[in-house]
């Protein structure tokens, strides 16, 4: 079975991220690391590859920043990795990443299982892998917090997702997409001989040409960055012992209505 | 142009009340478009379920009873959304982004290349029809000011909490049709096997008011038993168990977690606050014994009061909170209980 994720590079979650006076979002010289919620997507395609002797490609649709993801991902034991990059993707909208996605995973063309993370923090949204399962046409799953079965001969996964309301179990035709939440598996770190294999590795660009794919007209544009607001507050500080702690601060709640 | 659509959402037919939110945020669109505010609302009890959007602003509504929407999946429900915006052009598509509207609005915008954005905090539309809304990015650490071009059909997941439902009119009724379903059971290829629903907690992205804890909770004074694994989690558990949990209680609240208390084991993930976990808004956010770790603060900040309580008078948390409270959780924790008891039983 030939399953696929997609990752990208996005900064360490433990740096402060920011607007600068050129309107830019900057995180200085922080490192930056695989999107979060990608591990998990990756960690899941290796065990599912190893239950049923297949092979896993990871991609990322980005300039060369995201080769360092695709790295690590090379490390982590994925084995193939491939970045798709052209000038025609520059700025643009979650439409034109699923349509290229879709375009990716067709010229694979073996593929019977797509793994996405949870969201991609950089862009804050997961509507880019739905749309990648509809540019597919096929079936998607979210949330799924644990994979109970693949049958590759029937062409069948069932899945647990983690909803709102509680857990569900549900069974889908492959070939699907599916995305997956942090606590489904404990994702490994790189080993040692990993990181220098991938290190060496050479990482082949795709181009919108080499997917024969025209994009859809970009519907949604980003116009600026902002930095949130400051929280305009200065702390009050209640002390005393506990029980009078507690009194203040239940006096404060009920002025402020928020009980 | 026919409408601004706005997707309701139920349950077991039973709609979500942060859908009224979405009918709030929608009504100006559609007021400032000249087009009637369209609820969809598909599955069991879907009639009922439109009487009451009637109430909430809804002008009309289109219903779908048909077994196929039994419970949401995605491919029956958006290949419906998707024949019902192209047979009808609405302006804009609207929902409170949950996961599932998100996953619904998506596909849509996606069958019929539509611009979609996510997890909306406002928006406003120019009289050429281009709405421009902010969103968080960066885990929040960052607004992103994004347009969506006018001319087709527009797509928006709006942030929860983030837009006002309309006052409710016990008089007003919706003119209501009835749409056909998209897909039979025989075109879908996912099936629900079985659902085992979560009991008696309150929804972290719903709550109006939550309480975490940290990596403090650690420090319960109680000993933990001689065979449990280890005593550091146990002591946590048993924290949130008998102090956290009783003081959610006494609030309504629902129970959050930092990071750090749900990698080591304190807390099930599902109660996780923060860049990996979940970005709530609450009225009043109690943080107990979390010293405020910036991937901790990007899913909690914009919490309309913060309250600290942590041992550690430096803890980056008390610059964020309104109130601090230095001091030992396990002391000042069940004193706010029994104080809050007193204090609103009485009033």
């Amino acid at each position: 079975m030939h399953i696929v994720t997609f990752t990208r590079s996005t900064p360490d979650t433990a740096v402060r991220v920011e607007v600068d006076s050129s309107g830019t979002v900057s995180w200085g010289d922080a490192a930056t690391v695989v999107n979060p919620w990608d591990e998990y997507a990756l960690e899941e395609a290796i065990l599912q590859a190893e239950k049923t002797s297949g092979t896993t490609t990871v991609l990322a649709i980005g300039p060369e920043m995201h080769n360092e993801a695709l790295k690590h991902s090379l490390a982590m034991g994925m084995k193939e990795a491939v970045r798709i990059w052209d000038p025609a993707l520059e700025n643009s909208d979650s439409l034109a990443y699923a349509t290229t996605a879709a375009a990716a995973v067709r010229k694979l063309d073996d593929v019977s299982l797509v793994i996405f993370g949870k969201e991609s923090i950089d862009v804050g949204t997961d509507q880019h892998n739905y749309q990648t399962a509809r540019k597919l046409g096929w079936p998607m799953l979210s949330y799924v917090s644990r994979i109970l079965e693949v049958d590759a001969a029937a062409k069948t996964i069932k899945v647990e997702r983690l909803l709102e309301q509680g857990k569900q179990i549900v069974t889908s035709k492959l070939p699907a997409v599916i995305s997956v939440m942090k606590d489904i598996n404990e994702p490994r770190y790189p080993s040692f001989i990993g990181i220098r294999k991938a290190a060496k590795a050479q990482i082949p660009e795709w181009s919108l040409a080499d997917l024969a794919v025209d994009l859809p007209a970009a519907q949604t544009k980003v116009t600026a960055f902002s930095n949130p607001p400051a929280r305009d507050v200065q702390v009050e500080m209640l002390a005393g012992s506990p029980e009078e702690q507690a009194a203040k601060l239940v006096e404060r709640l009920l002025e402020e209505k928020v009980l | 142009m026919s409408a601004v659509y706005v997707w309701v959402e139920t349950f077991n037919g039973q709609p979500n009340p942060a859908s009224w939110e979405a009918l709030g945020a929608g009504r100006t669109l559609a007021a400032k478009a000249g087009v009637p505010l369209t609820a969809l609302i598909f599955g069991e009890n879907a009639a009922q379920v439109a009487a009451t959007a009637a109430q909430y602003g809804a002008d009309s509504a289109i219903i779908c009873e048909d077994a196929t929407l039994s419970g949401f999946r995605l491919e029956p429900y958006a290949a419906l959304l998707t024949k019902m915006v192209e047979a009808n052009q609405p302006v804009a598509v609207l929902a409170v982004g949950t996961s599932r509207a998100r996953e619904l609005l998506a596909a849509s915008a996606a069958d019929t290349n539509g611009g979609l954005l996510t997890e909306v905090t406002e928006f406003t539309a120019q009289d050429d029809g281009t709405i421009t809304a902010m969103r968080p990015v960066y885990a929040g650490k960052i607004i992103s000011q994004a347009v969506i071009k006018a001319g087709k059909t527009q797509f928006l997941a709006l942030r929860g909490r983030a837009f006002a439902p309309n006052a409710i009119d016990e008089a007003a009724a919706a003119d209501i049709t009835t749409a056909e379903p998209a897909l039979s059971e025989a075109d879908i290829s996912t099936k629900i096997e079985s659902f085992q629903a979560e009991t008696g907690s309150v929804s972290l992205t719903d709550a109006a008011i939550i309480v975490s804890g940290g990596r403090g909770m650690a420090n319960n004074p109680k000993d933990a038993p001689a065979d449990a694994g280890d005593a550091a989690v146990w002591k946590a558990q048993d924290g949130f168990e008998h102090t956290i949990k009783p003081l959610a209680e006494v609030l309504g609240a629902a129970v959050g977690a930092s990071r750090a208390a749900v990698d080591a084991g304190y807390i099930p993930y599902a109660h996780q606050v923060g860049q990996t976990g979940k970005t709530v808004s609450p009225d009043l956010y109690i943080a107990c014994g979390i010293s405020g770790a910036i991937q901790h603060q990007a899913g909690m900040r914009t919490s309309k009061v913060i309250v600290a309580i942590n041992k550690d008078a430096d803890a980056p948390i008390f610059k964020l909170a309104q109130y601090g409270l230095v001091g030992d959780l396990y002391a000042i924790v069940p004193s706010l209980t029994a104080e809050l008891k007193k204090r609103l039983n009485k009033s």
